[in-house]
């Protein structure tokens, strides 16, 4: 723009004055930038002098083995493996193109592994290892060794990173360890310097994250002089890491493989207990996913296959899974009812089906009625009306009393991920958490089962254990730590009337054994060990239509607990089939599998099921992916 | 025929161009580019790979492009501000575009002998922009709210793009040089006062809700600024770079450990020995001394930049000089107080001594710009 010169005098006056101030700020700020670097550089010269001789001396974290995990007989299900890995130093990576080239050849070091390499030798901190490749194979890893001088910089390293053998088997009791994220760090109240290792692995799920404390073992140290290029020169000081310390599980390897093998592709659980000890033999969900692929971090991909599937086999449904436990919770509803003299175990009660309460109409799945039944024939039958006649005799208070004596509604102390107490309801229990008064109807629905009382697959164990022993059994998990052998918890007497416990395992003995009764199609053959159990079958919904003509996520789940020997029980079974159908026909088929082959240690003979079935079983039996044995023996010793 | 015109006549043409050059400053920069090849010749252990050679080569090509932008009158290069100033915008919202879609991301294009950062090229087309701008803008409209908006949208539209890449150190370099040239043009101060007033107050009440039930920000978002703020309270994660860069300056004392002779820099234990953190390895080694030379020679160019300015009554010229010797100021500045810990980490390299290209090239053009102001400046008698 053309100006007058009055005009450009005035904006040269302007600039001048104002460049001045500019310059005048500008000189400040380097003064005060001058007044610094001597605040540094002479004032603190002697501390930054003794700070700069401790940069010399490195100390290295040195990685403990973490604690292996063995089962009940001392095999190993979760143990450290070595890896073999390649790593480059930013300083010796000047002939990084070479380098990258001949691994390439060497070992098929893919184009975008030699990018990450690339970039993180970048962006890598002072003299932080970068490493190249991990998990190399033994093959890979000497073939780098022996080319060691044409390989400048490459160092290899031995490390030691988490494997469990038995893949799926464990996922949901033992769980899985993973890389230290930043994550888990901000959880922390105190950091354990261990964390800071890179790679470190930490519990993440199960037994691996509850016991972490336990397996983790002590960092060593390693304390080292470096000379100007942050090479190391020697080694001052050196103390060994602590290894963490062995634990032992009560699980049996061979029974959880059975029983993961058993449920297959159902999204199902199963729990089976010692009856004397309260052992945990085995803890089944499926379906399972490999603890393996989370050890290194896992894919995206992956993970997300995890999480969509309907199945969802991430949670331990064993703990995890609470279910309304069906009339397998009618052994309580008929011990409180015996207990408050609300009835004899002689008495009998009228079903016509239905029966009407508060202008409602409550039914018995069998719409015809089953006539006049005692306790024992309820159970045999499942009679739905008989025990809606119960809850209006004893009432709540008295149920809820005997579903957590025998262990309902809490949770044990078990070392195992998200366990769920499931939930034994009262009067109180709805007044805080629904705000209304407890209903009879309610208490209705809480008798066969359904309505709001929810329990677990390890929790239905427990309480059939304790239905068994008439003492107050709880679950152990943990066999014993560093060779130290973990007490057995409980074992009081529950003190219930034997003569109305014998009426309760009668009945549940003729489910399984009266050609009457609900899984008389499951029972034993082999009269030394024949089973006690109760079918039930719970909804999902609430009006009731044939399984087969609605959705698999609405169809009822199917449950079924049960303990053998009848006469001497040893052990405790519980199986719920999510969205299975009947528990007869669903559940006690794979509870008999569960139990025999608890009994016989092994895959059970064929002589155990009734003669008739002989053939479906030994093609169901052949086909299971199971372990450690002959495939050409299973149940051919009296077939 | 104008005043400006009549004044023309006296400007020198030609070759004879070349002795009206602002030798002086020819001479600092060179000596400040020097100090910078003696320290990547220190840090890559007394050689000339890989990094003295390359950034001597870049600074002879920087310098033949000075001395011919300087050739080229100064109302050339005002006449094409505008379009310069587009054309780095394009090419920043390209990148911006480009390195989403493309290969991871990139804030640079592959020039083949070097990478050029449209950033680095929006550093002094802002200049020449604003200072063209108040050139043709009438003395007074300068103060008036309309037209301040114009040139505060033209500074925040590329900080905006730029802040989003993220790069924190160039959008500050890109708001406070923008803001200089408006105060050189002679923009009111109240307008300087209200925003500094309006920063200082949103800044305090952010800090000063915390705790607080009307909290303004979330709890990690404290700890965030915490970490930025305070690198030094984790020593081996964000802290890392600017503890062992305290630790490099302290132990070089008055006079330092003698060249070559530093353990510090050269150690690897500062990741950004020979960009970023170059000024530590000059510290170590010629201490005191030799870091305060430095800055001498620093604010020598900045003197003679504004003295050249202060005689210029050409106003784009005299703008843009001042624009110019403030980015450079800027530069060395946000990067000796960064290594002295002063301020947060945030990526500015030291100008004409941090090995890299695209800065050294648009540095050395944008002094094109100044010679040119210098040489084509209206002389005659008043």
């Amino acid at each position: 723009m053309r100006r007058s010169p009055a005009e450009t005098a005035t904006s040269a006056r302007k600039i001048t004055r104002r460049a001045l101030f500019l310059g005048g700020s500008q000189l400040a700020f380097m003064g005060l930038l001058g007044l610094r670097m001597r605040y540094l550089q002479v004032d603190q010269a002697d501390k930054f002098r003794l700070l700069a001789e401790d940069n010399r001396i490195g100390d290295f974290l040195l990685a403990p083995a973490r604690g292996l995990i063995y089962d009940r007989n001392g095999t190993l299900i979760a143990e450290n493996e070595q890896t073999f890995r390649i790593v480059i130093r930013p300083e010796d990576a000047e002939e990084l193109d070479t380098v990258l080239e001949k691994l390439e050849a060497l070992i098929g070091l893919s184009p975008e592994e030699q990018e990450r390499v690339r970039k993180q030798l970048k962006d890598a901190g002072p003299s932080a290892p970068v490493t190249i490749a991990d998990r190399l194979s033994w093959e890979a890893f000497s073939l780098i060794s022996a080319n060691g001088p044409a390989l400048p910089g490459v160092t290899p390293e031995v490390g030691l990173s988490r494997y469990y053998p038995w893949h799926n088997d464990f996922a949901h009791v033992v769980g899985y360890v993973g890389p230290v994220s930043s994550y888990d760090i901000s959880k922390m109240e105190t950091v354990d310097p261990l964390y800071k290792i890179p790679k470190f692995q930490l519990g993440k799920f199960g037994v691996e994250a509850q016991l972490e404390d336990t397996l983790k073992g002590g960092a060593g140290l390693r304390r080292v002089e470096q000379n100007a290029y942050g090479r190391i020169i020697r080694e001052l000081d050196r103390q060994e890491g602590q290894p963490g310390a062995n634990i032992q599980l009560t699980v049996d390897h061979k029974l959880q493989n059975f029983v993961q093998a058993r449920l297959g592709g159902e999204s199902a659980s199963a729990v089976i207990l010692d009856v004397e000890t309260g052992d945990i033999l085995a803890a089944g969900s499926t379906p399972a996913f490999d603890p393996n692929l989370f050890v290194r971090g896992i894919s995206s991909a992956d993970y997300r296959a995890l999480l969509e599937n309907d199945h969802r086999p991430l949670p331990a449904k064993s703990v995890q899974g609470a279910y309304p436990p069906g009339s397998t919770f009618k052994m309580v509803t008929a011990l409180a009812a015996l207990e408050a003299d609300a009835v004899d175990p002689d008495e009998t009660v009228r079903c016509l089906g239905h029966i009407e309460y508060g202008g409602r109409r409550f039914h018995c799945w069998k719409r015809a009625g089953h006539g006049n039944l005692n306790v024992v024939g309820s159970l045999r039958h499942s009679c739905d009306v008989f025990y809606y006649e119960m809850a209006q005799r004893a009432g709540i208070e008295k149920i809820a009393e005997m579903g957590r004596r025998l262990g309902l509604g809490q949770d044990y102390d078990l070392p195992l991920s998200g366990v769920s107490s499931g939930l034994m309801p009262d009067k109180q229990w709805k007044l805080e958490n629904r705000g209304a008064d407890w209903l009879v109807g309610d208490s209705l629905n809480a008798s066969i089962g359904q309505g709001f009382v929810l329990a677990t697959p390890m929790q239905l164990a427990v309480m059939t254990a304790r239905i068994a022993t008439n003492r107050e059994i709880i679950p152990r998990l943990l066999k014993s730590v560093d060779g130290v052998e973990q007490p057995i918890r409980g074992g009081e007497p529950l003190g219930i009337n034997e003569n109305m416990l014998r009426s309760v395992r009668q009945g549940m003995f003729e489910v399984s054994n009266s050609n009457r009764g609900t899984a008389f199609a499951s029972r034993i053959a082999d009269e030394a060990l024949r089973m006690s159990g109760k079918t039930g079958t719970s909804q999902v919904r609430s009006t009731v239509v044939d399984n087969s003509e609605v959705p698999w996520e609405q169809r009822d789940h199917a449950l079924f607990v049960a303990f053998a020997p009848s006469d001497a029980p040893r052990y405790a079974v519980s199986v719920v089939v999510e969205h299975g159908g009947g528990g007869s026909s669903v559940a006690a088929p794979i509870a008999r599998d569960l139990m025999l082959f608890a009994l016989h240690g092994s895959v059970p003979p064929l002589s155990s099921y009734p003669s008739s079935q002989r053939n479906t079983i030994r093609e169901r039996l052949e086909s299971l992916p199971i372990i450690g044995q002959d495939p050409e023996k299973v149940g051919r010793s009296q077939a | 025929m104008s005043y400006l015109e009549s004044n023309l006549k006296t400007i020198p043409t030609g070759l004879s161009k070349v002795l009206y050059l602002n030798w002086a400053l020819i001479v600092l920069l060179s000596a400040v580019a020097s100090v910078g090849f003696l320290m990547l010749y220190s840090n890559a252990g007394g050689s000339f790979q890989p990094w003295a050679e390359p950034q001597m080569k870049r600074f002879a090509l920087g310098m033949v492009a000075m001395l011919m932008i300087a050739m080229v009158p100064i109302w050339f290069w005002r006449n094409i501000a505008g379009l310069a100033y587009i054309g780095s915008f394009m090419l920043l919202i390209f990148v911006e575009f480009f390195g989403h879609v493309g290969m991871g991301a990139q804030r640079w294009i592959d020039l083949g002998f070097m990478r050029l950062q449209p950033s680095e090229l929006m550093k002094i087309s802002l200049v020449m922009l604003l200072a063209a701008y108040y050139d043709w803008l009438p003395l007074e409209k300068v103060s008036r709210p309309l037209w301040v908006i114009i040139p505060v949208a033209l500074i925040l539209l590329p900080t905006v793009l730029v802040l989003k890449q993220p790069d924190l150190g160039t959008s500050l370099l890109l708001v406070t040089g923008g803001a200089i040239v408006m105060l050189a043009a002679g923009v009111s101060w109240w307008y300087f006062g209200a925003v500094i007033s309006l920063f200082v107050g949103m800044v305090s009440a952010v800090f000063l809700s915390r705790g607080t039930p009307w909290q303004l920000l979330q709890d990690y978002q404290y700890r965030r600024i915490d970490t930025f703020l305070d690198p030094s309270a984790d020593p081996l994660g964000a802290g890392y770079h600017i503890t062992q860069a305290k630790i490099a300056l302290g132990s070089g004392g008055w006079t330092g450990r003698g060249f070559m002779q530093g353990t510090q820099s050269r150690l690897n234990f500062l990741p950004e020995k020979h960009t970023d953190f170059i000024f530590t390895t000059l510290a170590e080694e010629f201490g005191f001394i030799g870091g305060i030379s430095l800055l001498a020679l620093y604010a020598g160019v900045i003197i003679f930049c504004l003295v050249s300015a202060m005689n210029n009554k050409d106003r784009f010229g005299s703008l843009v000089t001042i624009g110019i010797a403030a980015t450079f100021f800027l530069f060395f500045a946000v990067n000796m107080s960064m290594v002295m810990g002063l301020m947060p980490v945030v990526g500015v390299p030291l100008p004409l001594v941090s090995y890299g290209g695209s800065a050294m090239l648009v540095l050395l053009a944008a002094f094109g710009i100044v010679q040119s102001a210098h040489v084509h400046r209206p002389r005659g008698k008043r």
